[in-house]
């Protein structure tokens, strides 16, 4: 791709520059002997990125480079009846304008459900999936505000962006479906016409005999809970930029992506060209946490004009764009009902839910799936019946973020808890413990299916021993009630809130990793795992580190890159360290062996009497007895002077592809201690605590970091963030002024703790922590108001928590009261 | 999210930018610190053929205490503001009100002018202005005149300054030694425009009664204004609990507040009842 | 119509042709290849695009090229001393105060203004200032425990 090549170079220099610095900055020195796993060693990503040569994808610039302005959508509904170009195809530096009719007769329709469910699941929960498969760009509808009508490309953004502004819209207004319960009735206006209705799927999965435990239950509790529609929003927004190279015939595609081999997959399928023929590279990426978790329209638009035009074209998501067209998330409304004894152990628990997906529904039912197989929590409950609908909506389509369905569970089933403490005057935190799964209990089979279709089994752990692990954090919960007591004397009201989970990590099918010996003996890994800034690059090295007795800066990394391996799944669902410490382990396991050989070739000994030593092969208990991986890297090598054993393979790599047997469970509980203003219904956190359980801690430090920016991200939802719309579909969390983000003010000081079950379906005995913190916040900060706010018996049963909602619910029961 | 094509000018006299603006008819705005104009801009909701930079523009950017109050040139920064040590005793509410301007960044270039020419409701300066009976002085082709602040805004985002004019300058009236003052509001964050928020001064006599009380309301309106039934309630009486109850009352009762995404015109209305109690309290 | 503008960028002078509309923020990026200043929300919320203009720390989202003409700007490439790292830029190391590191940049610059004053600021002073930038990632208390070490490294120099 000699094209390509050229336009790289200044790209690809910086890139090395950055490879180098952070191995001069970065030399990290252990004492011996000592695993890396463990360690909290500093990032090697972070000198790149501190000094302003991070390579994101709105830094890619490539010669000749066109740009791309996207006409969308102004309102919810609408038929379109014509959409003119003619004035923005006119317009200074334009080079392209297509609209969906174009675009209808250039390439073939959009491919069916992108997230293939395993046969496995299929034949074991009953369920109805209709997808309408969104088109590149609307076509005889418009489903939602912000959704893309027409493109213009152009000389520059400035220039696209005056272009697209004269694209004129023809539009024949429909009712805005913006309510989901409204948009089941009968009457109501289909969103999508090859549809019979607005309900898009449905599923039901059930446990045990619910009907006669609730029947017979000493008491019930019912209730409908909102967990409401909020977002990713990266400080990134997405971007794209592509190029088509004309000698060969392929395609370079750079996206912001969490999963590019996925993209590969979908881009070949749309635009007609084998997979080989397709480069996906994700570059520094701002953020993610699941918002660019799924392949969208953008990502296969821009190839397919990068060909039209013959030119490197880039499209950057700007802010209003991402609030209006990158998914939202959440946005379930649940009534649920729990049947409880006198001691407040759960005898049934049974939910109904719909979940508003938006106008379109990208992923399926993966986030209500999630939702349901979670909702059980870490309790024992021995009968529950959950079924769900999701339900089309105008709206931005609703796609998994942080959490993924599991917070809407929490919501529901963490309230019940405190609703049965309070029902029998019981604590929380007791009620909790009744119910919670023991140790002893491990592993525990909770006879639902996981969305891979194999039946849940929790596989260790103290779930107990976790909450109050984060009660004690807080100050213990004899000295909070005697505080609390004070402060209520004081006219002050403190309360305590708890949320617990549990969560499914690191699901198939598969993440692979090709681990090769360098010529220069240093390891060198590629996978199909894509950071957006977890860390991987660090966390990865520590774990190849310690596989091959090497130092972290001996390895090299090469992720979110489809050149790099051949196949990947990508980095969504809490899933790469879990994944990926699997293959890389796997992957490492069968190279020694043949490095091994070869050594024993070189050494002249046995394969028994070799082990790895400080970055050589060595044979054991013989100082100075040794070659380095280098010499048996050449050594490997082809030709005529190999020193390989007779009849081995040349070439020092090896492929792994790690097929978990189904998801290991971490989970958390989570302790806030609020004070609530009355007057203004605003909540302060005075202290937040979390325990919780990852399996193998592989960076404590980065750990640490993945748990306190998932809780606030929590935080935020559970207090401030919303994408809220009104009656007409209009969307009115468009910008950073109204999509309240936490700031430093708004966040108290978290203490976590780790409680370390190592898993045993993996090799690392790793489990997954990138969502887990933004699961409970929401739940945890209700209960938290409800406790504070006790003695009005107000139940917070639906997020954001908005100041004017505390207001409102006192001041409705201090007249109820009156 | 680029701005809209546009020409630039930076006069360097009030003459000749009042000229470019007329010439302009209509089609141009003028460029103070641009904290408000380049965001409205960027969502292309302003598209002005011209913006009229007046950074260039001598003797805008002067703070002057004298014996009739504080002249602050419209170009003045709230950074100026908040780092002037002589207002901190000349206007020390104008200086607990900069606490709550946007942000530390915005601060740094947003200016006094440009903040009463946006006219925002929710914003902290406007309601200062209006509440401590502020002077401004603006200039234009028929030369300069004053306006008083109460009588300045015409509604949310609109004011009643003619098409060629400019502001140059705002007169807060002198501080008197005692005086005492309150400033409150609440916003979801810090930084964020008020929901609610009350700023109020009153002086007392020997008897510790109540003495021109000056209550203004931000946020939770149209535009500025004072509460008159609220001053009312306690002019010319000693504060106490029961008081400050009823003024706030009265307040609460005598705003009319616009509902958004942040909060309904009833919940607004309690905000301010609980802003200005707890102003009365801090003074 | 575009113009001649002369910046100093970090002691440097770049001399670009750019539109008046043109912000601070896409000259830097894109006509001086300083892609280090990063654009979060471009409606002077997010902070990313933070830079040093004259001593004083600014939305480069918020104001035009042809503004910052003849005005001393610094960015976050012009914030290390060659090889060396500034103590601030250590602190975010040692504090693990990024992780995706698209905010990183202007909470830099923010800060660097900050501990860089003369009369640096308290922890309050801190909390409120650093409350002007949005970081999705990190929550914020590695932000400010690292802004706070800096502090007090760059007075112990």
């Amino acid at each position: 791709m000699t094209s390509l090549d050229g336009g790289m170079g200044h790209y690809t220099d910086r890139l090395l520059h950055c490879e180098n610095a952070v191995s001069a900055s970065f030399a990290f020195h252990p004492v011996d002997g000592q695993p890396f796993v463990g360690q909290s060693i500093p990032r090697r990503e972070d000198a790149r990125l501190l000094i302003g040569r991070g390579q994101y994808i709105n830094d890619l610039a490539l010669p000749g480079m066109l740009h791309v302005a996207f006409v969308r959508s102004p309102v919810a509904h609408a038929r379109i009846v014509n959409v003119d170009l003619s004035a923005a195809e006119r317009a200074p530096g334009v080079h392209l304008a297509v609209c969906g009719a174009d675009l209808l007769r250039a390439l073939p329709p959009v491919q069916d459900q992108q997230l293939p469910l395993p046969a496995k699941w299929k034949t074991t929960v009953s369920h109805k999936i209709f997808d309408p498969r969104q088109p590149l760009l609307a076509i005889d509808r418009v489903r939602h505000v912000g959704e893309a009508v027409a493109v213009v490309i152009a000389e520059s953004r400035y220039l696209a962006e005056d272009a697209a502004e004269r694209v004129v819209l023809e539009l024949e207004s429909l009712p805005a479906q913006v309510d989901p319960e409204a948009a089941l009735a009968a009457d109501a206006v289909v969103i999508h016409q090859n549809a019979s209705s607005n309900q898009l799927a449905e599923f039901a999965i059930a446990k045990g005999d619910v009907e006669s435990a609730m029947a017979s239950a000493p008491h019930r509790i019912k209730r409908r809970f909102y967990h409401h529609r909020y977002a990713a929003v990266p400080m990134e927004c997405r971007g794209v930029a592509a190029q088509f190279d004309e000698r060969t015939g392929s395609y370079t595609i750079w996206s912001s992506t969490q999963v590019v081999h996925w993209l590969r997959r979908e881009a070949s399928q749309t635009l007609g060209v084998p997979e080989a023929r397709i480069h996906c590279i994700a570059p520094d990426v701002g953020g993610g946490f699941g918002g660019k978790g799924h392949v969208y329209p953008e990502d296969l638009l821009i190839p397919f004009l990068a060909h039209q035009v013959r030119r490197p074209v880039k499209w950057i998501e700007d802010r209003r764009e991402h609030q209006q067209s990158a998914c939202h998330s959440r946005d379930q409304i649940h009534d649920a009902e729990v049947g409880f004894d006198n001691e407040g152990r759960v005898l049934a628990l049974r939910d109904a839910f719909i979940m508003d997906c938006g106008a379109w529904n990208p992923v399926g039912v993966g986030i209500p799936y999630n939702t349901a197989s979670h909702l059980c929590g870490p309790y024992d409950v021995p009968n529950a019946a959950i079924s769900a609908r999701v339900v089309a909506t105008n709206k931005v389509p609703n796609a998994p973020y942080r959490g993924a369905g599991r917070p809407e569970a929490a919501l529901v089933t963490e309230r019940l808890m405190d609703l049965i403490a309070h029902t029998l005057g019981l604590e929380p935190m007791e009620v909790r413990r009744r119910n919670m799964v023991s140790a002893q209990q491990m592993p525990y089979p909770v006879h639902l299916p996981y969305r891979d279709g194999v039946s849940i089994v929790y596989d260790g752990g103290d779930y107990p021993g976790a909450l109050q692990k984060a009660v004690d954090a807080i100050g213990g919960l004899p000295a909070f009630r005697a505080e609390q007591a004070a402060a209520r004397a004081q006219g002050r009201y403190l309360g305590l809130g708890l949320g617990s989970y549990t969560e499914g990590t690191g699901v198939g099918p598969f993440e692979g990793a090709s681990v090769r010996i360098d010529p220069s003996g240093r390891l060198y890994v590629a996978a199909g795992s894509c950071p957006q800034g977890q860390g991987m690059e660090t966390i990865f090295a520590q774990i190849t580190a310690d596989q091959w007795q090497v130092k972290p800066e001996q390895v090299m990394l090469t992720l979110a890159d489809t050149g790099a391996i051949s196949m990947g799944f990508g980095t969504v669902a809490s899933r790469s360290t879990v994944n990926l410490s699997a293959a890389i382990h796997e992957a490492s396991t069968r190279l020694r062996k043949k490095v091994f050989a070869i050594a024993a070739n070189l050494l002249e000994c046995a394969d028994e009497d070799l082990e790895l030593r400080n970055g050589t092969v060595a044979i054991k208990g013989v100082p100075g007895k040794s070659v380095s991986l280098a010499d048996v890297a050449r050594a490997s090598r082809p030709g005529w002077d190999s020193k390989r054993p007779a009849g081995m393979d040349a070439g020092l790599e090896e492929t792994y592809y790690w097929e978990p047997s189904t998801v290991t469970w971490s989970y958390a509980s989570h302790a806030a201690v609020v004070e609530v203003d009355l007057a203004l219904g605003r909540v302060k956190i005075l202290r937040y605590a979390i325990a919780h359980d990852c399996g193998v801690v592989v960076n404590p430090m980065l750990a640490e970091g993945q748990i306190i920016g998932g809780a606030v991200q929590g935080i935020g939802g559970g207090l401030m963030e919303e994408m809220a719309y009104d009656s007409e579909g209009q969307l009115l969390s468009g910008s950073f002024m109204d999509y309240l983000l936490p700031t430093a003010s708004d966040v108290p000081s978290i203490t976590v703790i780790h409680q370390e079950t190592p898993s045993t379906l993996n090799p690392l005995g790793v489990k997954g922590l990138g969502e887990g913190g933004a699961i409970s916040p929401p739940v945890a900060l209700a209960n938290a108001v409800c406790d504070a706010l006790s003695e009005y018996g107000i139940e917070i049963n639906s997020t954001p928590i908005r100041p004017e909602a505390i207001w409102q619910a006192v001041k409705t029961a201090r007249a109820s009261h009156a | 999210m680029k701005l809209p094509p546009l020409d630039y000018a930076l006069p360097r006299s009030l003459d000749e930018a009042i000229a470019l603006l007329s010439e302009s008819e209509g089609q141009a705005k003028l460029l103070a610190g641009g904290q408000s104009l380049m965001p409205t801009l960027a969502f292309r909701l302003a598209t002005p053929a011209l913006l009229i930079d007046l950074a260039a523009i001598p003797g805008l950017d002067r703070i002057e205490i004298t014996a009739a109050g504080v002249r602050l040139g419209a170009r003045v920064r709230w950074v100026d503001i908040e780092q002037s040590e002589p207002l901190r005793t000349a206007h020390p509410l104008l200086v607990a009100a900069m606490a709550h301007v946007a942000h530390y960044q915005i601060r740094n270039r947003g200016t006094v002018g440009g903040s009463l020419a946006h006219a925002d409701p929710a914003a902290e300066w406007p309601g200062l202005c209006v509440t401590c009976d502020a002077i401004i002085e603006v200039i234009g082709p028929a030369g300069s005149r004053l306006i008083e602040a109460g009588a300045f805004f015409s509604g949310p985002l609109s004011t009643h300054l003619a098409e060629a004019e400019i502001i140059t300058s705002i007169t807060l009236p002198a501080w008197p030694r005692g005086r005492r003052w309150g400033f409150q509001e609440f916003s979801r964050r810090r930084g964020d425009f008020a929901l609610a928020g009350i700023a109020l001064h009153y002086d007392t006599d020997a008897a510790g009664r109540v003495l021109d009380p000056h209550i203004g309301v931000i946020g939770a309106c149209h535009s500025p204004h004072r509460l008159r039934a609220a001053e009312q309630a306690i002019s010319g009486q000693v504060l106490d609990d029961v008081l400050i109850e009823a003024c706030a009352q009265a307040g609460s009762a005598e705003v009319d507040p616009p509902t958004d995404l942040h909060g309904s015109a009833r919940y607004r209305r309690a905000l301010v009842h609980a802003m200005l109690s707890r102003a009365l309290q801090q003074a | 119509m575009k113009q001649p503008i002369t910046l100093q960028v970090n002691q440097n002078t770049y001399d670009i042709e750019a539109e008046p509309r043109r912000t601070l923020a896409d000259a830097l990026r894109e006509d001086c290849g300083l892609t280090g200043t990063h654009l979060g929300c471009e409606h002077g919320v997010c902070g990313a695009c933070t830079v040093i203009v004259d001593g004083d720390p600014m939305r480069a989202c918020l104001m035009f090229a042809v503004q910052a003409e003849g005005r001393a700007i610094r960015t976050v490439e012009g914030l290390a001393a060659g090889a060396t790292l500034h103590p601030l830029q250590q602190a975010f190391i040692d504090h693990h105060a990024l992780q995706c590191g698209f905010c990183t940049a202007g909470f830099l610059m923010l800060a660097t203004s900050l501990i860089e004053r003369a009369d640096p600021p308290d922890d309050q002073e801190l909390l409120d200032a650093l409350s002007s930038n949005l970081c999705r990632c990190t929550g914020y208390k590695n932000i400010v425990n690292a802004v706070r070490a800096a502090s007090v490294a760059l007075r112990q120099r």
